[in-house]
């Protein structure tokens, strides 16, 4: 695909993106980790700080009203961004993992018990798959797992034959963190529905890269953090479908969630607040708002454009270097820019250190999937994962580096 | 190695890493040592020249050894020709991501050792 916008302009901002490694260049391909942030996310920031700051939904005074005014923005823009529907649906959380674990403290912990099963995927993130471990051992249910089929994808044959009445809920990632691969929620989820399973989609690595519908997708509960999609740390969403959100149970008790108190007993409020004990990050919130700004302003299809074109150029150039193993498939088929890939005799750590003494930043690892490294019966893998404000030309020098990796251990 | 009395794990997180260390030992005297494991260049390195650097020492010189090699990668002044081979690693302190590699099994080691000591000890205690 032709790149359509100008990644010149893109990269003048982000300000992080002239540092300079060791005085070399730097290339960051670790965005499946964090994301930059581009000015006008930094700026958001400040600017909540210079002129608006005071606590939410609390008080009187102006600038109580300002601040307030700019978490509901911040909500209703997410609200669009993801076609959610309804403000109720959306809930500030700390990130994606904080997403999930309100589900299974709360929903799962009351409508999961004794012989129910969940379905997961054995390409989870540890974040999609630890809260369900804890269901499982404390209301005595049964975890089933989804393994790939020789291209790296998931087997959906295994997960049709899985689902059954005692399936009831279906955890599953939109992209996987390691393979790259795209699933099929909209699918699953329809047949996990038929089977009468609520579904949850850890949304962590699609929603910063592609155009998400959590209404077109059709799932119960959808996850995903601000700063893997140019937001700042700290501030992650839960999306709860309008349909099941009155038989989910509020989680942390305290401030702003209530609606009467008495010394014995308390009433809460309607969603979203229900969910948002405490006081909120609403610079978090701010600062997600403005990464929307800028992720729209590109273009959601556009963004998945220019990755899919980088994915496929890097691709094309590691399949060509023969002591690099790829995992995760190797067509564009359904597929994103993350590449999981490891050097022939040369441990993925001691690869990272030598890639990063010429600037290119990549991850190694078991990148919070310990049961998927088992699974590829690996130890760790190394991963570049590309963004927006990536070049083909950073693929280069990458792919260079890259080359010199077995020299330092004499490996030819 | 056959008849080691301790055996220690030690694992690192957040990459992933392994290894299990084996001691002989007589008294306070480490007669033998081994590992098992997996990892990075760094920590397998790191461990190959721990086991031949605590071969028939005691175990505070050990311990004191363990120190110094741990000092020496947070850039502290010390003796670096106590450590043998093991200095060679000096130079992993310029890489402040790695200096848990190379720690991996010297952390592991002191573990042991605290245990072997604590046994040892007690039996005195009876």
């Amino acid at each position: 695909m032709e790149r359509t916008i100008d990644v010149k302009s893109i990269r003048d901002d982000f300000p992080i993106l002239k540092a300079r490694p060791y005085g070399r260049d730097l290339i960051y391909f670790d965005n499946a980790a964090t994301t930059q942030k581009p000015y006008g996310v930094i700026k958001a920031i400040e600017d909540y700080y210079t002129g608006m700051n005071a606590n939410v939904y609390r008080s009187a005074h102006y600038l109580s009203g300002v601040a307030t005014n700019a978490y509901e923005e911040a909500r209703n823009k997410v609200k669009k961004f993801i076609n959610a529907g309804s403000e109720e649906s959306i809930i500030f959380t700390r990130n994606t993992t904080e997403s999930i674990n309100l589900v299974a403290y709360t929903w799962a912990m009351e409508n999961i018990g004794e012989g129910d099963e969940m379905i997961l995927t054995v390409a989870e993130h540890h974040s999609n798959m630890l809260p369900w471990q804890m269901i499982a051992g404390r209301r005595g249910a049964k975890l089933r797992y989804v393994y790939l089929d020789k291209d790296g994808r998931l087997d959906m044959q295994s997960y049709r034959d899985m689902l059954s009445s005692r399936v009831k809920l279906v955890a599953v990632q939109q992209v996987s963190n390691v393979l790259g691969i795209i699933n099929p929620v909209r699918e699953m989820t329809e047949e996990a529905h038929k089977a009468g399973a609520k579904v949850l989609i850890d949304g962590a690595q699609s929603v910063p890269h592609m155009k998400v519908d959590v209404r077109d997708i059709g799932c119960d509960f959808f996850a995903f953090s601000g700063h893997k999609m140019m937001g700042p740390m700290g501030i992650g969403v839960l999306y709860i479908n309008k349909d099941i959100l009155d038989q989910v149970p509020a989680f942390m008790r305290g401030g702003e969630m209530i609606d009467e108190v008495y010394e014995d007993r308390a009433t809460f409020a309607d969603p979203p607040l229900k969910f948002e004990a405490g006081t909120p990050n609403v610079e978090g919130a701010v600062g997600l708002s403005a990464a929307v700004d800028y992720l729209e302003n590109i273009g959601m299809n556009e963004i998945h454009g220019v990755e899919a074109d980088l994915t496929q150029y890097a691709l094309e150039k590691l399949k060509t270097i023969d002591f690099v193993k790829i995992y995760g498939p190797l067509d564009m088929k359904d597929r994103m820019g993350v590449i999981s890939f490891n050097v022939a005799d040369v441990h993925p750590h001691d690869v990272a250190t030598i890639l990063d003494q010429d600037g290119v930043a990549i991850r190694s690892g078991h990148h919070c999937a310990q049961p998927l490294m088992r699974y590829l019966n690996v130890p760790a893998t190394c991963r570049a994962s590309f963004y927006v404000y990536n070049t083909r030309e950073e693929i280069d020098a990458f792919i260079e580096s890259l080359k010199g990796v077995r020299k330092w251990f004499k490996r030819n | 190695m056959d008849g080691a009395d301790i055996e220690e794990k030690g694992h690192n997180p957040l990459c992933g890493d392994t290894i299990t260390i084996y001691l002989k030992t007589d008294g306070d005297v480490i007669k033998d040592a081994s590992f098992t494991g997996q990892g990075c260049a760094i920590s397998q390195a790191s461990t190959s020249m721990l086991m031949d650097l605590i071969r028939g020492k005691k175990l505070d010189e050990a311990k004191k050894l363990i120190q110094e090699f741990t000092d020496m990668l947070y850039k502290k002044d010390v003796d670096l020709d106590d450590l043998g081979d093991a200095q060679a690693l000096a130079g992993v302190s310029d890489f402040p991501a790695r200096v848990k590699c190379a720690l991996l099994p010297w952390k592991t080691l002191e573990e042991a050792v605290e245990e072997k000591q604590e046994e040892r000890n007690k039996e005195d205690e009876k």
